[in-house]
């Protein structure tokens, strides 16, 4: 297998080593800290959202390659989005990855489908999501009715 | 001592013994299996998989119960298990072997049965920052609810060791319990457990040695230790998944509580109140592993028979051996115990700009397995300040071929990552 087809794409390496959205924003109203304690990923993300728009998205943390670069996708594809459609994002993003779904992105997110790879990997899966579950949580929390 | 073991290993014919697993004759992502993850479980050799089998082919039955002639012969083989393990740490007559699912249940049930009853506010419960979560998190559960207080074994910044001056004045008269790691799972370091036992006890303190690691790669003496509780883990030393002793000093143990009340613990059962069996039965209640045990009397016999010295001086060598062809590479840095005498068989490492998952994923293309992150050791991480590393675990049938590969393989990281 070559990794660098199959998993590490040069695409994903870029977001990784991208320093962008790795950041804290001090007006953040949405934060919220997650991790994976098997594997050492751990992010804090910061969501500054204002009339159901996302104003600016970001995130601190420490993790794998895969880890990072989807947490750098995903802040690319939030910013100046509803956060209905960061809704709908997340959801396509987990159906690419868990429920085997052909990846269907708009345009200016296509870089999501890089991730499709990951689907091959069955450990490395958490760690593609984590920065996502942890947007939905934020941005759709459970005691929300969930549309 | 190097020599010693040169000496000591010269017939030991780790090709031929490989041919004992049958899962090292796989391909992992198609190439030649490399198990560098034994600090997390140990591969089984077939006949530890016959005797596990030999259970629900010849046997079937419940043990302790049954009135028919399969029910004796289930019995029989359980048991027997006990007294090879008594035999394999040099259990004393004042000592007992119960089994467990694992050294985090035996951890657990000291916990449970005999801390959280016998220590009060302000009693001292001594550990260290190198342990496992499972010698950590259930003391800090006694501690919350006893009022009892946490305290650490300082690691000497410098050399990575617990010092015995630091060991002296750590453990005191409120000291009633020292939980401590024979052998870390993170750098393989092994901690003076002699010493500190010593000291412990002249403070009238209780010992408990987390053997997990530790158990299945040396020669283990409880008498000559000492320790008051030991535990470890089955699938560690060859055995099958789901089964764990912990030794216990009988005295202490008839203080102790048992975890799971019920079936085949009690001797006589009223309406309102019921009276237990002696020692060992009364901490297994419940049907156990039965098949699982069996195939640990296996594991034990087939580790008798290597010699745990053998064992224990194929492993110092193999590890001097991953230092030293580990020097020449460029980018990696190692946190595993410097001093050769106090390593066991652990490698951990990371490699600079790389995430530890990272480097896992390189060498598992490779056929190599080894295990990435915190390890279960959140504190050690900390005091080591990385997020997680790249550790590789030897066992008695690692070759230097196995070495060669997972050094081959490192270098392949770097053009994943370019």
């Amino acid at each position: 297998m070559n990794l660098n087809e199959d998993l590490y794409k040069e695409i994903i390496l870029d977001h990784y080593k991208s320093r962008k959205n790795r950041k804290r924003i001090e007006t953040a109203n949405l934060h919220l800290e997650a991790a994976n304690p098997s594997c050492g990923d751990d992010i804090d993300l910061y969501l500054d959202v204002k009339d159901g728009q996302i104003q600016d998205v970001a995130f601190e943390g420490m993790g794998c390659s895969i880890c990072m670069a989807s947490a750098d996708m995903m802040c690319e594809a939030f910013r100046g989005k509803s956060v209905e459609e960061a809704q709908q994002l997340i959801d396509k993003f987990k159906g690419m990855l868990t429920r085997n779904e052909s990846p269907d992105f708009p345009d200016e997110a296509a870089d999501l489908e890089a991730m499709q790879g990951v689907a091959k990997f069955p450990l490395r899966i958490k760690c593609a999501l984590l920065a996502w579950t942890t947007a939905n949580q934020l941005v759709s929390p459970k005691d929300k009715p969930q549309t | 001592m190097a020599d010693t073991h040169t000496k000591l290993n010269a017939r030991y014919d780790v090709t031929s013994l490989r041919a004992d697993f049958p899962i090292l004759g796989e391909k992992m992502r198609g190439k030649r299996f490399v198990y560098l993850d034994n600090a997390a479980t140990s591969l089984k050799p077939q006949s530890v998989i016959d005797a596990e089998v030999s259970y629900y082919t010849r046997m079937g039955a419940n043990i302790h119960r049954g009135a028919y002639e399969f029910s004796e012969r289930a019995t029989l083989a359980f048991d027997a298990t006990r007294e090879k393990l008594a035999h394999f740490i040099n259990k004393p007559a004042d000592g007992q072997i119960i089994f467990t699912k694992g050294s985090t249940e035996g951890i657990n049930m000291v916990a449970a049965g005999w801390a959280r009853r016998k220590l009060t506010a302000g009693d001292e419960i001594v550990t260290t920052q190198i342990e496992h979560h499972a010698d950590l998190v259930p003391w800090q559960e006694v501690a919350r609810e006893t009022g009892a207080v946490l305290k650490f074994l300082p690691i000497d910044p410098e050399t990575g060791t617990i010092r015995l001056e630091d060991v002296e004045k750590t453990i005191g008269e409120r000291t009633r319990l020292v939980a401590v790691t024979a052998m870390s799972n993170v750098t393989g370091y092994m901690p003076p457990v002699r010493e500190i036992i010593r000291i412990a006890h002249r403070h009238n303190a209780v010992v408990l040695l987390d053997g997990a690691q530790y158990v299945s790669h040396h020669p283990v003496d409880v008498t000559d230790l000492d320790c008051d509780f030991l535990v470890f883990s089955g699938h560690k030393m060859l055995g099958p998944t789901g089964t764990g002793v912990l030794y216990g000093k009988e005295h202490l143990l008839d203080q102790m509580a048992p975890l799971n009340y019920g079936g085949d613990m009690i001797l006589k059962v009223w309406n309102d109140h019921s009276t237990y069996k002696e020692l060992p039965d009364r901490f297994e209640g419940g049907t156990p592993n039965i098949a699982g045990i069996i195939g640990l009397g296996a594991a034990v016999d087939y580790l008798l028979n290597l010699g745990m010295d053998k064992i224990a001086a194929h492993e110092h060598e193999l590890v001097e051996y991953l230092v030293e062809r580990s020097a020449g590479l460029t980018d990696v840095s190692v946190y595993t115990a410097q001093d050769p005498e106090h390593r066991g068989g652990i490698f951990s490492f990371n490699v600079e700009g790389v995430h530890s998952h990272d480097v896992g994923a390189v060498l598992d293309n490779e056929g190599v397995a080894v295990r990435t992150g915190f390890h279960c050791a959140q504190p050690y991480m900390r005091l080591l300040g990385v997020p997680g590393t790249v550790r590789a675990s030897v066992y008695l049938y690692t070759s230097r071929e196995d070495i060669d590969t997972f050094i081959d393989a490192l270098s392949k990281v770097k053009e994943v990552f370019r």
